[in-house]
C-alpha cells in the first residue's frame, strides 16, 4: 500500500505525513544498530585482540579462534551441541506434531490437556534444571522411586554419567520446549481447509497416508518457525545447563554457550570468549538466512 | 533570645544528625556466603557495621563457587558502577587492581600496622604496588581431611601417615559398609583435592615449582604422574553419586556417619560446629597423608573499589572492621578458618583451629606456606581454569596418569 | 479464514473406531502424565516436612501436610544476609516486567503496522534486519550493554533493567505484530483513508482493537521472557533491588548442611506463579493469536 495522498496540506506537514513510518521505525532501528549490531562488531573485532581481562586492541589474526579449537572443552561442546541440538528440535517436532494431531482429533478436555503441555514453557530454565535435577538425583528422585516399588534392579543414574549426562539436559529441554511446538502445530492444523481433506478422503485415501501427503506439507512453514525457534532455544540454553549439571560431571555437559560464558567472565581470556561468541553467532546466522529468505519471499505472496 | 537559642540547640541536634543522613552511611557488599555456616560468619561483620552506624547493603549472588558473582561484577564494573566491597581471592584482586580499579586502604593499614601482623604470603595478594587494596578476613588451609571418629574408632583407624596407609584404610573402610570419601564433584573440589596430592607426591618445593613457578619440567615429571595416580585411587573411594554434588552435602555425609572422610579446606570445620560436633570427640582433623608441616592456603579478601568520596568513609570503616582483632576472632569462629592477623590468640580455637595457627607460624619460618592452586593462589584464573580443566576431567574420566599429565603441560601451555 | 477443527480422516470416514480412540487417549494420559510429573512433584515437595522428603520418595502424598515451607519462602528465607523471603523482589519484577512488556508490546505493535501498512522500499530489508535481534545469546551483549548503561546513568536500576528488556524484546514484538497485520486485510485500511482517516487514527480505530489474539501471543511471550531472565536481571541490579529469578537463584543454592527442598520448591513454585497464570488462563488466546496467521511463515 502506498503511502497516503493529503492532497491538500502544507509541505511540511506533507513531508511528515509522508516520513511518519520511517520516523516512527527510527528509535528501533537505532537500537537495533547499536545494541544488536554494535555489539557484534565489538565482540568481533575483541575476538581478533589478545584480550585477556580487559579489552585491549592488540591484534592477532585468528589465534584466539585457532586456540578455541585447540581447546578440548570446546571440541566437548560441539559434540554436545550436534548432539543436544539435533535431538532437541527433532523430539520437541515429533512429540509437538504428534500432540497436536491427537488434540485435534476432537477430544475431550482438549483445553486442559494443551494447558498440560503448554505450562513447561512458563518456567525459567532455573525451575526446570532444579526440577529436573532433583528428579533425576539417583539417590532421591526416579531411581530411589522405581526401587521402592520393587524394581531394584532399575538404574537411571545418566544424570551423573559422563556420556549420558547430555541427554538428561534434553529430557528437561524436550519437556520444557514441545508444547509450545505443539500450539504452532495445533494452530497450524486449525487453519487447514476442510475442503481439501474431505475430497482426499473421498477419494479413498487412508487416514495416514492423507497426513503425510497433504497435512504434513502444508504445514511446512510452521516447521520453520518450529526449527528456527528450537535453534535460538538450543543455543541460548546456557541457564538450563547450570542449573541440571553444572557443566559436569567434569566438563561432560559443555555446550558452546557455557564455554563462551567461562571464558569471558570467569576466566579472564575475553579474546577466547569472543571468538567463541562470533562461532555462536554465525552459527544462528546459518540457520537464520533461510529463514529471513522464506519470510521475505512470503512477502510477495498475496495476502489472504 | 529563648528562640534563638532554642533554634540553635535544634539546629545542632538535627543538624549533626541530618548531615550524618545525608551522608547515607552505608556499604554496599558483593558476595556469594550464601549458605548457612557462611552467612552467619558473614554476619557478624554486618553487625559490627551497624554499630558503627553503617548501614549494610547486602548483594548475595550465589552460584558456582562466586563465578555468577565475578559476572555480576564484571558487568557492574563496565557500566562504571562498582560495589563499595567485593568478596575476591589471590589473583582476581591483583586483575583488578591493574586495571587501576581499586581504592587505597593504606591510611587505615598504616594507621593499624596491618604489616607486621599479617603473614607476607598473604600481603603478596592482599597488596599492590605498595598500597593496600583488599582487607584479609580469614586464612584458609586446603590440605586437611575431616574424618568422623566414631567410624574410626569402630574400625581401630588412625590418621595415616602415608598415601599407602589411606588406600589400606579405604579398603577396611568400604568393607564395613561405609563411603571411604565423600566427595563434592564440582571441578573446584577436584582441584582442592589435587592441591594436596601435588603436595604429597613432591613436598612443598615441588609443589612451588610445578603449581606456582609453572616450570614446565615439575609439570611433566614423573612426580606429577605420581600426583595424578593418587586422583586416580581417590576416584575409587567415592561413592557413584558424587558429580555435581555441593561440598556441604558432602560434609553432612560424613557427619552424619554415611562417610568416613572428606578431604577438604578447613571451611569444612564451620559446617561439623554449626551442627553441634566437637573435634576430638565427634570428628577428627589431620593433615592429608605426607603434607604435615606445609600449609596451603586460601585466604578471603574484601577489596575495595575506587568508588565516590562519599563511600570511602565507609570503605575504610569496613576495612577496620574486618582487620579489628575481636571481629577475627569472632569470624572465624564461626567460620572455621583462622584469623589473617597473626596476633590474635588461640584460646578460643578449638584443638583443629589451634594446630591450624601453630601451624602457620612454622610453614611460614619454613617457607612451605604455599598459595592453593585450586583457589587462585598460585596462577592466574586463565591459567589456573585450563589446568583444572585437565584435572577434572582426569578425574571424572579416569585418563591414565601418563597422558593426564602430558595434558596439562599442554593446557598450560595453551593458556599462558 | 478456514473453520475451526477440520474433521479428521476418522471422523469423516466415519470410522472413528473404538480402538483408534484409545489410543488416542492412552497416548495422550502417557504424555499428561510424563508433563505434569515434575509439577506434581514440586508441588508435594513443597508441602511436605524436610524429614519426610528424605525419608520418603519423591511422589508420596505427604503425610503431614505443612504450609510453612511457602510462609518462610515468601517471608523469612534468607536471601544471603538479608532473611526477609521473596516477597520484596517479586514485587520488583513485577514492577519491571509489566513497564517492559507494556513498551516493547506498543512499539512492535506500531513497527508491526508501519512494515506492512506503509510500505517503503527496503521495508522488507528492513525487517529482516531486525529480525536478527531475536537470535542474539544475551551473553555476548552483556559486557558492551553494562558499559552503554553506565554512561546513561542508568547501571543497577530498575529503569536500566526496562530498557534492557525493551530493546532486546523489539526483534520479537515487531515480528509478531508483522505477521499478524500482514494478512489483516486492506480494505478495511483503504475504506478508512477515504473516509480521511490518517497515521494514527487507522492505527487506534481500526488495526489496535482487531489485534487482540496477537497482543495475547506477544505479551504472554514478552511476559514469560522478561521474567524469567536471570543474566540480564542479575548483572543489572544491586542487592535489594533484584529481581525475583536473582533471589530464587540465591535461595536455591543455598544450602545449611541439608538443602531445604521444600522451601526451594514453594519458592521456585511461587516465582512461576505469575507465569504459568499466564499461559493457563491465556492459553486460549495464545492459540488464536497462533491461528490468526502469526506463524505461518
Amino acid at each position: 500500500m502506498a503511502a497516503g495522498r493529503t492532497p491538500s496540506m502544507p509541505g511540511a506537514r506533507r513531508w511528515l505525513q509522508r516520513n511518519l513510518p520511517k520516523i516512527v521505525l527510527s528509535p528501533t532501528v537505532a537500537a537495533s544498530l547499536v545494541f544488536v549490531y554494535g555489539f557484534i562488531a565489538w565482540t568481533t573485532l575483541l575476538s581478533f585482540t589478545r584480550s585477556k581481562t580487559i579489552p585491549n586492541f592488540d591484534l592477532v589474526g585468528f589465534l584466539q579462534y585457532v586456540r578455541v579449537w585447540e581447546h578440548p572443552r570446546w571440541q566437548v561442546a560441539i559434540h554436545n551441541l550436534f548432539a543436544f541440538g539435533t535431538l532437541y528440535i527433532g523430539l520437541c517436532l515429533a512429540i509437538g506434531l504428534l500432540l497436536a494431531i491427537l488434540l485435534d482429533q476432537r477430544i475431550r478436555l482438549e483445553g486442559a490437556l494443551r494447558a498440560v503441555y503448554l505450562y513447561p514453557m512458563a518456567l525459567s530454565f532455573i525451575v526446570t534444571g532444579t526440577a529436573w535435577k532433583w528428579m533425576l538425583n539417583p539417590g532421591l528422585g526416579l531411581e530411589k522411586l522405581v526401587q521402592g516399588w520393587g524394581w531394584t534392579g532399575f538404574t537411571f543414574d545418566w544424570i551423573v554419567n559422563e556420556d549420558m549426562a547430555i541427554y538428561t539436559v534434553v529430557i528437561a529441554g524436550v519437556w520444557q520446549a514441545s508444547g509450545f511446538v505443539m500450539a504452532m502445530f495445533l494452530a497450524g492444523l486449525r487453519g487447514i481447509d476442510d475442503e481439501i481433506l474431505k475430497a482426499a478422503s473421498m477419494d479413498g485415501a487412508s487416514a495416514p497416508r492423507i497426513y503425510l501427503r497433504i497435512v504434513l506439507p502444508m504445514l511446512r512453514p510452521i516447521f520453520v518457525s518450529a526449527v528456527v525457534i528450537l535453534a535460538h532455544l538450543a543455543i541460548k540454553s546456557y541457564e538450563l545447563v547450570v542449573a541440571l549439571t553444572g557443566g559436569g560431571p567434569g566438563y561432560a555437559t559443555e555446550l558452546p554457550s557455557t564455554f563462551m560464558y567461562v571464558h569471558t567472565f570467569t576466566r579472564n581470556e575475553l579474546g577466547m570468549g569472543a571468538a567463541s561468541a562470533v562461532m555462536m553467532l554465525l552459527t544462528v546466522a546459518a540457520i537464520m538466512v533461510p529463514y529471513l529468505y522464506s519470510e521475505m519471499r512470503s512477502a510477495h505472496r498475496p495476502a489472504h | 533570645m529563648r528562640k534563638t537559642v532554642i533554634a540553635a540547640v535544634l539546629a545542632a541536634a538535627f543538624g549533626a544528625g541530618g548531615s550524618a543522613l545525608a551522608a547515607d552511611k552505608s556499604v554496599e557488599v558483593v558476595h556469594w556466603w550464601t549458605s548457612g555456616g557462611e552467612a552467619a560468619a558473614l554476619k557478624v561483620l554486618k553487625d559490627d557495621m551497624e554499630k558503627k552506624g553503617y548501614a549494610w547493603k547486602d548483594s548475595p549472588v550465589a552460584g558456582g563457587g562466586g563465578d555468577q558473582a565475578r559476572t555480576v561484577l564484571r558487568a557492574r564494573v563496565a557500566a562504571g558502577n562498582p560495589p563499595d566491597a567485593m568478596q575476591m581471592l589471590g589473583f582476581i584482586i591483583q586483575d583488578y587492581a591493574e586495571e587501576g580499579l581499586l581504592g587505597d586502604l593504606t591510611p587505615v593499614a598504616s594507621k593499624e600496622g596491618w604489616d607486621k601482623v599479617v603473614p607476607q604470603p598473604i600481603q603478596r595478594f592482599s597488596k599492590y604496588n605498595g598500597r593496600w587494596v583488599a582487607a584479609p578476613v580469614n586464612i584458609h588451609r586446603t590440605n586437611w581431611i575431616w574424618a568422623n571418629k566414631k567410624i574410626f574408632d569402630q574400625l581401630k583407624l588412625a590418621p595415616p601417615k602415608t598415601f599407602a596407609e589411606l588406600v589400606a584404610m579405604s579398603d577396611k573402610i568400604r568393607k564395613a559398609g561405609y563411603i571411604p570419601l565423600a566427595h563434592g564433584g564440582q571441578p573446584w573440589q577436584e582441584a582442592t583435592i589435587f592441591d594436596s596430592a601435588v603436595l604429597s607426591a613432591g613436598g612443598p618445593a615441588f609443589y612451588r615449582k610445578a603449581m606456582i613457578e609453572l616450570d614446565e619440567s615439575a609439570l611433566g615429571s614423573k612426580t606429577m604422574e605420581q600426583a595424578f595416580g593418587q586422583m586416580q585411587k581417590l576416584r575409587g573411594m567415592v561413592d557413584p553419586n558424587f558429580p555435581n554434588r555441593d561440598w556441604n552435602l558432602a560434609t553432612a555425609m560424613v557427619i552424619n556417619g554415611k562417610a568416613a572422610m572428606q578431604i577438604m579446606g578447613d571451611w569444612a570445620k564451620g559446617e561439623f560446629l554449626k551442627a553441634g560436633k566437637k573435634p576430638g570427640v565427634d570428628f577428627l582433623c589431620f593433615q592429608y597423608p605426607a603434607t604435615e608441616g606445609s600449609f596451603t592456603f586460601n585466604t578471603d579478601q574484601f577489596a575495595m573499589f575506587k568508588v565516590g568520596k562519599e563511600q570511602e568513609q565507609g570503605q575504610l570503616a569496613l576495612a577496620s572492621a574486618i582487620m579489628d582483632k575481636s571481629f577475627q576472632e569472632a569470624f572465624n569462629l564461626a567460620k572455621g578458618s583462622i584469623p589473617a592477623r597473626i596476633d590474635v590468640s588461640d584460646a578460643k580455637f578449638d584443638a583443629c583451629g589451634k594446630k591450624s595457627m601453630a601451624d602457620l607460624k612454622v610453614a611460614m619460618k619454613n617457607n612451605s606456606m604455599l598459595g592453593s592452586f585450586a583457589h587462585g593462589h598460585a596462577v592466574r584464573e586463565s591459567v589456573k581454569g585450563a589446568m583444572i580443566d585437565v584435572v577434572t576431567k582426569a578425574f571424572n574420566s579416569g585418563i591414565p596418569p601418563a597422558e593426564a599429565t602430558r595434558q596439562l603441560v599442554a593446557a598450560v601451555k595453551a593458556a599462558k | 479464514m478456514a473453520s475451526a477443527a477440520w474433521e479428521s480422516p476418522q471422523m469423516v470416514k466415519g470410522r472413528g473406531s473404538r480402538l483408534s480412540r484409545a489410543v488416542i487417549y492412552g497416548l495422550l494420559g502417557f504424555f499428561a502424565f510424563v508433563y505434569l510429573l515434575p509439577l506434581v512433584v514440586m508441588l508435594l515437595t513443597s508441602f511436605k516436612p524436610l524429614a519426610e522428603i528424605y525419608a520418603g520418595n519423591m511422589v508420596a502424598l505427604p503425610r503431614q501436610w505443612t504450609v510453612e515451607p511457602w510462609v518462610k519462602a515468601w517471608e523469612e528465607v534468607c536471601v544471603g544476609l538479608l532473611c526477609r523471603g521473596i516477597k520484596g523482589y517479586f514485587w520488583i519484577s513485577v514492577k519491571m516486567t509489566f513497564f517492559a512488556v507494556l513498551i516493547s508490546t506498543a512499539v512492535g505493535a506500531v513497527n508491526g503496522y508501519v512494515l506492512t501498512k506503509w510500505r517503503f522500499r527496503g521495508a522488507n530489508l528492513l525487517f529482516g534486519f531486525l529480525l536478527f535481534g531475536c537470535f542474539i545469546p544475551f551473553q555476548i551483549v552483556l559486557i558492551p550493554m553494562a558499559a552503554v548503561l553506565g554512561k546513561m546513568g542508568l547501571a543497577s536500576s530498575t529503569t536500566g533493567l526496562v530498557l534492557v528488556h525493551v530493546v532486546y524484546g523489539l526483534a520479537f514484538t515487531t515480528l509478531y505484530f508483522r505477521n499478524y497485520y500482514a494478512v489483516f486485510p486492506d480494505e478495511l485500511i483503504k475504506a478508512a483513508m477515504i473516509d480521511g482517516a490518517r497515521f494514527w487514527s487507522i492505527f487506534f480505530r481500526i488495526l489496535l482493537p482487531n489485534s487482540g489474539p496477537i497482543i495475547a501471543v506477544t505479551v504472554i511471550w514478552q511476559f514469560t521472557n522478561i521474567w524469567n531472565d536471570f543474566l540480564f536481571g542479575a548483572s543489572f541490579s544491586t542487592g535489594e533491588s533484584a529481581p525475583m529469578t536473582v533471589a530464587l537463584n540465591n535461595v536455591v543454592n543455598t544450602s545449611t548442611g541439608e538443602r531445604e527442598y521444600n522451601v526451594h520448591m514453594a519458592a521456585a513454585m511461587i516465582a512461576a506463579l505469575p507465569t504459568l497464570m499466564v499461559y493457563v488462563f491465556g492459553g486460549r488466546y495464545f492459540l488464536r493469536g497462533l491461528m490468526a496467521g502469526s506463524v505461518k511463515g
